[in-house]
């Protein structure tokens, strides 16, 4: 079964959950002897971990036909990718996309993140799925997420082979309810195009069949697993008096960053003890800044600014406990990794990942009480936190991309008519 | 002669209502009034009375014959004396035949005869008394809750004056061996034990309904058919149920009262007797002993105590209760003692299992919390209001040993005072005459 992935973001450069989970389910799904995977990106930085799938960068892929040499060309990609794969895809150009601003060898410039001129980007994306699509032998096409679709819906028109398209987040997630009509209609034609549609919980899958209007039968949900953390005995967790209560992530609307401020606001009005850490940054910080100082426990809530790499697991290894108020959340990674660190998690009903989670707390995002409740029988009840780090670990550590990996080789089968 | 014993368990718990830790120290009423009055009233209406019916006719329609008997806790007393004092009439009724026997039961279907000897004692004594205040007769045989056994448990009921004890059939205790004899207790002789058979049980309580069973439909005729097939020599079956086995987990459609109501006549037609734990004790001889080391119980597939007192969250639920045994036992304040009763209900500790993960077994009684977790938490924040009010009444800084043998000193001066008094009064006498 050879796939043909198209992705945005790959380890370890990655901006968001998009990239994590595109490595991980590429890493599960490669566990299968016959599985061939190439994966497409706009753009490589040359260190990804290629050992068990192919990489193509978008950037390379020549979409204009020009007259080079093998030495030229070599020169230009600088190891980033062989020049016969170069000259292999160049006999797939069919189009003319002169009007496409190309450099020497055909290529096109790719910034590889989310800016400001997304929609062109994803254009000329488009342009070179169509190359790829002419050159490549594949049996199945995988889109991952919006920005990627256009490609996908393009490769299939040209090769008839099946797409399948994986939606990690919708745009009522990110704006909730607000959406872009530019975004939903490449959404919804994604979707409408699709064999099949993979969604990364219930929750998404509920969006896309009520608000993208698709058939029950063609959305199957396949829920994200976790990488093992390799570097899991080196965290630990110092002694210090007081109790660690963290909130980590993009400090945002939908991450529910006030619900955090009003439970820590209810905690520390009964209890001593207990610090709050809201980690990251966002549009909101500055307003849950001033919220904690209106609340009056700005010396027991801090902020720490943005974190990365192993900080952040060095912060919930750190924590007593990790909440994610999420106001919406297709899957929502995080409280995995902190279970992962042995870090008990407060969850909302409202994220993707409460569906497959029994060993962590799950409560409605707005039920401030019951959050509080929980952090208190955490903090104060000594068994609670044990039992929870304990059975979190074994839950946790069953939860595995091999496994996702074979949920999606199943609708791959499906809709290869195997 | 084969005789069958029937013995229904009857109990209500005190459901807890959503109890936050800013009501520590602030609210000192735990329950959830409404969920216990809409439990009791459903159970009442769908089983206990017509049950209570069922058994009555079927008691006088057999001149006697038919015999039943009842381990009723007396928390489930309580709730039926709030929300339903008709069953406890439809029980006295029943209590008139003569026909049924009333067993002791640790008073809150509690842990305590295994975390604490003391409040066990305390506890079956409330019980019974509260069993003959209502019915007029002093129960004679035991069984614990959920048939908790184990030769120091035995030992101890065998100290609180019962020589017949209940037990369940568990495999990794029985063995070979056939639950339908008379068995003795490991070393104390004059305790006997009678054993559940928990297939015959079963087949009642889960399976009658089951229309996937392969013995399905279960009909009179048929079970009795079942223990006349048996060998000759064996001839007490214990056949030990949750009452709402007639009407609630089989409901009235499934023809289990049908089926109870057809039992006499096919007993008798085949030379099966009924009878009542005490009768078959006091006739029969132990034909062999039976030691049990770590507690059994009736509950789940093991048998043991894991539903109970298996994963962290319980140990220290219950470690935390009984740690207070001794204070609350020394002070006098009502309030606490009732609240001290409700706590120890076996089903708070149940709700906090971890084991129906893994097992996902369905449990007849649905279970009131989203999470073991949420049930930790919420009876600990109640655990630790009650804890407070305990400590209140004695500072914790005292041991409880020294403040044993100060109250030891009250309550002799009191009674040094009295004699005094009495002798004084004595001599006034003399030297008035």
């Amino acid at each position: 079964m050879r796939a043909l992935m198209f992705g945005w973001e790959f380890p370890p450069h990655i901006l968001g959950g998009l990239g994590t989970a595109s490595y991980g389910l590429t890493k599960g799904m490669s566990l299968q002897p016959d599985m061939d995977i190439t994966f497409v990106i706009p753009k490589p930085w040359g260190d990804e971990d290629q050992s068990f799938l192919h990489i193509i960068g978008a950037c390379n892929v020549p979409i204009v036909w020009k007259d080079v040499n093998w030495n030229q060309v070599n020169e230009r990609l600088g190891g980033r990718m062989h020049p016969d794969e170069y000259f292999q895809l160049r006999n797939g150009i069919k189009y003319d996309f002169r009007r496409i601003g190309t450099n020497d060898i055909g290529c096109v410039d790719f910034s590889g993140r989310y800016p400001d001129n997304l929609l062109e980007e994803i254009s000329n994306y488009e342009a070179v799925a169509s190359v790829i699509a002419h050159s490549r032998e594949f049996d199945v096409i995988h889109a991952h997420d919006w920005l990627t679709y256009p490609a996908g819906r393009f490769a299939k028109q040209i090769s008839g082979k099946p797409m399948v398209i994986h939606v990690h987040a919708t745009d009522y997630d990110r704006s909730r309810g607000q959406v872009n009509p530019d975004v939903y209609r490449i959404e919804k034609e994604g979707m409408d195009a699709a064999d099949h549609i993979i969604t990364v919980s219930n929750l998404t899958r509920n969006t896309v069949i009520e608000k993208y209007h698709q058939d029950p039968n063609k959305v199957t949900t396949v829920h994200n697993a976790v990488e093992p953390l390799s570097f899991v005995n080196e965290l630990h967790k110092s002694a210090r008096k007081d109790k660690v209560v963290t909130f980590l992530g993009r400090i945002t609307m939908q991450k529910g960053p006030e619900y955090f401020v009003e439970v820590a606001a209810r905690v520390l009005s009964r209890t001593d003890g207990v610090r709050f850490v809201m980690a990251g940054s966002g549009d909101m910080m500055n307003k849950m800044i001033r919220l904690a100082a209106q609340r009056g426990i700005a010396d027991k809530f801090h902020f720490t600014g943005f974190l990365k790499g192993r900080a952040v697991y060095e912060m919930l290894a750190e924590s007593d406990v990790y909440m994610m108020p999420s106001v919406s959340e297709p899957f929502g990674i995080s409280p995995l990794e902190a279970m992962q660190c042995g870090t008990p998690s407060i969850i909302s009903k409202q994220s993707g990942c409460a569906e497959i989670l029994d060993h962590a707390i799950k409560t409605d995002y707005w039920d401030i009480d019951a959050m509080a409740d929980y952090i208190h029988a955490i903090v104060k009840y000594p068994a609670m936190y044990k039992a929870l780090r304990q059975n979190g670990l074994d839950e946790v550590n069953n939860i595995k991309w091999e496994y996702a990996g074979q949920k999606v080789r199943r609708i791959y089968d499906m809709v290869c008519g195997r | 002669m084969k005789t069958i014993n029937f013995i229904f368990r009857v109990h209500q718990r005190s459901n807890l209502k959503r109890y936050r830790f800013f009501d520590i120290g602030n609210d000192h009423y735990y329950y959830d009034d409404y969920a216990d009055e809409t439990a009791v009233r459903q159970n009442t209406d769908l089983c206990y009375l017509e049950a209570n019916r069922t058994l009555l006719e079927m008691i006088k329609s057999s001149n006697g014959k038919f015999k039943v008997s009842f381990a009723i806790s007396g928390l489930a007393l309580e709730q039926f004396e709030r929300y339903a004092p008709e069953v406890i009439d439809s029980f006295q009724e029943l209590a008139k035949t003569g026909s049924v026997e009333f067993l002791a039961t640790p008073n809150a279907h509690s842990l305590a005869s295994v975390y604490d000897a003391d409040e066990f004692a305390i506890q079956t004594k409330l019980q019974t008394n509260k069993i003959k205040q209502l019915f007029g007769k002093t129960p004679t045989t035991f069984a614990n809750t959920a048939l908790i056994y184990s030769d120091e448990i035995g030992d101890e009921i065998a100290k609180q004056g019962y020589k017949t004890i209940m037990i369940e059939g568990a495999k990794h205790i029985m063995g070979w061996k056939s639950p339908h004899y008379v068995y003795g207790h490991a070393y104390n002789n004059k305790v006997k034990l009678l054993v559940r058979d928990n297939k015959l049980s079963d087949d009642i309580n889960y399976r009658f309904s089951q229309w996937n069973w392969n013995e399905y439909p279960l009909t009179a005729e048929k079970f009795i058919g079942w223990i006349n097939a048996a060998p000759a020599e064996e001839e007490v079956f214990n056949i030990f149920l949750g009452y709402e086995a007639l009407g609630v987990l089989n409901n009235k459609n499934s023809g289990i009262f049908e089926f109870f109501k057809a039992l006499p006549y096919h007993a008798m037609a085949n030379g099966v007797a009924f009878a009542t734990p005490s009768e078959v004790a006091a006739k029969a001889k132990p034909v062999d002993t039976i030691s049990v080391l770590h507690p059994m119980s009736w509950a789940d597939e093991e048998k043991d105590l894991s539903a109970y007192c298996a994963n962290e969250l319980q140990n220290e639920a219950l470690q935390k209760l009984y740690s207070v045994a001794q204070r609350v036992h020394l002070c006098n304040d009502l309030l606490l003692k009732i609240d001290w009763q409700r706590l120890q209900d076996t089903s708070h500790f149940y709700f906090m299992t971890t084991k129906h993960y893994s097992n996902g077994m369905i449990y007849a009684e649905p279970i009131p919390y989203e999470s073991p977790y949420e049930a930790f938490m919420n009876y600990m924040n109640v655990l630790s209001d009650f804890m407070d009010r305990v400590n209140a009444q004695y500072p914790s800084s005292i041991e409880n040993e020294e403040l044993n043998a100060l109250l030891k000193t009250i309550s002799n001066q009191e009674k040094e005072i009295a004699s005094l008094e009495n002798k004084l009064a004595k001599a006034t006498k003399k030297n008035g005459k």
